[in-house]
């Protein structure tokens, strides 16, 4: 049966003029092909549109004037702000680096047991942890309870946990993209764990943590949530001290001088948010950057 | 025996991240424990925020000081947060997968490289500077003209009539949540669409179909694990997404909204918003109860990301 009923449409395709594509089909392909040319194009005219908006803003307020005054009320310039932004990105940079990275040589090292999938498992989870939920938690604990008040340490404990699984994923993956046989000779040579995973496969890795860094770097740079109650907001330079003195930072700026009814706070708020933006989008076209240049030099590990 | 000194040192560093993760969960219980006890479980779904009469005297109720006339109901927060997730899931799924697909087979390879910067970048823009797009941009523009003409051209349509409001709204928030996560979605999709074998696809267009066809009949359900994944990944990010949705939400107070133009409030953004007007409380209850509110998010937005990860890991793509 089956065999006849193939013969008969073998002989139906052959019979007619080569093989016509019904109107149907193909008045869907072009209205498929329409809408997946319109979805790239409306993503792209979103980041020209928000990058646009930003900038057409920003740029009257983009002056010397930013980078020496510090804020006041309603104006002034951001020094203070972007010291502030500076300040707790770098530290919770250095906390969060080598926690990160240990727990990612862990992952890649040791992670197919039962412990390593409840590790990656718990890291996956905490990503999808929201930062208001950080920041409130941080401020319960810190801010309230250990009595740092709104503080720079507050903060940057806060942004170092946000920071944490991210830098973990991003070492975990530079190092699985390494070859055994680089594991095993370093061993074979008589080098123990620490000697291998420090003199061989971190050099190796760098690029690609580097990028994870500098990607994690852009991330705390850009959070407001986790900082709007641990951080507090200070109009003035940061003196130096940890705990109980608040800290200004960009994002503050950007989403309470907008609401204030001045231009001149206006054109503040969208300078700040200029500033993250540019600083965000920098740093990880440079870590791109880095990766691409680390992996040309090595010429291996690309995965 | 000789310790093994780096992987012991290795094993004491990385535990901070677990550790952090559990402290996070308990200290946000037992902080809000007061709070869980007075409230029980129909603050979820009543819808009367109140703070009380903050000059009165502390009262008593149900064994616990509050304010007077002071009542926590968040249902209208639980439907803001989840109905503007939602509508902008509905947005974002389709335009993610068409700008996945227009990069990883639409367009040739050298320039599928420098085009899908777009949507990297856009991944990496700060939350702060959507909302602030959206207040600047969007709210005038959405309120002043393309709301009156979508509820003039589809009055027959419910939700969609009515008032159209000032821009500020359910709406408006879904927006800005679709363009927040699009770009999520569409980096995982575009990996795993160049993940799935070329014989499959090869297959398909030897019987006749085009490429998109073989993308719409082979390639797509393959991957509907995976669609369905880093589909609600990505809800989860909307779900606790703060200061976007804080900057135009309109921020509803106790409000239900009755079209898609109507101002709400979410979860996260409630807690961002109202955290200086709990302090004002001498009770204390104010502020518990919004640690509350944290750990509903904290356990949805848990329990969401568990299951895209079982799902994710079914699907062998992490």
């Amino acid at each position: 049966m089956a065999i006849k009923a193939i013969e008969r449409n073998v002989s139906v395709r052959t019979s007619t003029k080569g093989f016509k594509v019904s109107l149907s089909r193909r008045v869907m392909t072009a209205f498929a092909w329409m809408f997946v040319v319109f979805s790239f194009l409306f993503v792209a005219a979103m980041f020209i549109s928000i990058i646009g908006d930003v900038l057409v803003h920003a740029w009257p307020a983009l002056t010397p004037k930013l980078l020496t005054d510090i804020t006041n009320g309603i104006g002034g310039g951001l020094k203070n702000a972007i010291e502030g932004t500076m300040v707790m990105s770098v530290g919770a940079l250095l906390l969060a680096a080598p926690i990160g990275i240990a727990a990612g040589i862990y992952l890649s090292e040791h992670g197919h047991g039962g412990a390593g999938k409840m590790l990656r498992f718990l890291s996956d989870v905490l990503v999808g942890i929201p930062s208001i939920v950080l920041g409130y938690v941080g401020y319960i604990t810190m801010v309230i309870y250990l009595g740092w008040q709104f503080s720079v340490a507050a903060g940057i404990i806060t942004l170092t946990v946000m920071l944490l699984p991210y830098i973990a994923r991003s070492t975990e993956l530079a190092m699985a993209n390494i070859p055994l046989a680089v594991r095993e000779a370093g061993y074979g040579l008589g080098a123990g764990e620490g000697r291998v995973v420090l003199h061989i496969l971190l050099p190796g890795a760098a690029p690609a943590i580097m990028t994870g860094l500098f990607y994690a770097v852009a991330l705390s740079m850009g959070e407001t949530a986790p900082l709007l109650y641990t951080a507090g907001w200070s109009n003035y330079m940061w003196n130096g001290r940890f705990t109980k003195e608040p800290i200004g930072y960009l994002t503050y700026v950007v989403w309470t001088f907008i609401n204030e009814p001045f231009a001149e706070s206006h054109m503040l708020a969208f300078a700040a948010a200029f500033l993250i933006t540019a600083g965000v989008l920098i740093l990880i076209l440079v870590g791109r950057w880095l990766l691409v240049r680390g992996q040309r030099r090595m010429g291996v590990y690309q995965g | 025996m000789k310790i093994p000194v780096f992987r012991v040192g290795l094993i004491a560093t990385a535990s901070f991240l677990p550790l952090s993760l559990i402290a996070l969960i308990v200290f946000l219980a037992i902080y809000s424990w007061p709070a869980i006890q007075f409230n029980q479980f129909h603050f979820l779904w009543t819808n009367d925020w109140n703070l009380g009469n903050l000059y009165g005297n502390p009262v008593t109720v149900h064994g616990a000081q509050i304010m007077p006339g002071a009542k926590y109901g968040i249902w209208f927060l639980v439907v803001g947060t989840i109905v503007s997730s939602a509508l902008a899931m509905v947005m974002a799924m389709p335009v993610a997968i068409g700008a996945a697909y227009f990069l990883s087979e639409g367009v040739r390879k050298s320039w599928a490289g420098p085009l899908s910067l777009f949507v990297d970048l856009l991944a990496a823009i700060p939350s702060v500077v959507y909302g602030l797009w959206g207040y600047a941009l969007l709210v005038p523009l959405f309120g002043q003209t393309i709301f009156p003409f979508l509820a003039n051209t589809f009055s027959f349509i419910p939700f969609l009539n009515g008032d159209p409001g000032s821009g500020y709204g359910l709406l408006t928030s879904a927006f800005v949540l679709a363009v927040m996560i699009i770009p999520l979605i569409s980096a995982t999709l575009r990996e795993a669409i160049r993940m799935t074998e070329p014989e499959l696809k090869e297959a398909g267009l030897s019987l006749g179909l085009n490429r998109l066809e073989v993308f719409w009949h082979i390639t797509l359900p393959k991957l509907k694990t995976v669609l369905i994944g880093v589909g609600i990944l990505a809800l989860g990010r909307a779900l606790g997404e703060t200061m976007a949705v804080l900057m135009v939400s309109g921020n509803a107070l106790n409000y239900l909204p009755n079209n898609i133009y109507a101002p709400i409030s979410t979860m996260a953004a409630f807690i961002a918003s109202q955290l200086d007007s709990a302090l004002q409380d001498p009770t204390n209850m104010a502020v518990e109860a919004l640690s509350e509110i944290a750990l509903v998010l904290l356990l949805i937005t848990v329990a969401v990301n568990i299951a895209a990860r079982l799902l994710l890991w079914m699907a062998r793509v992490r």
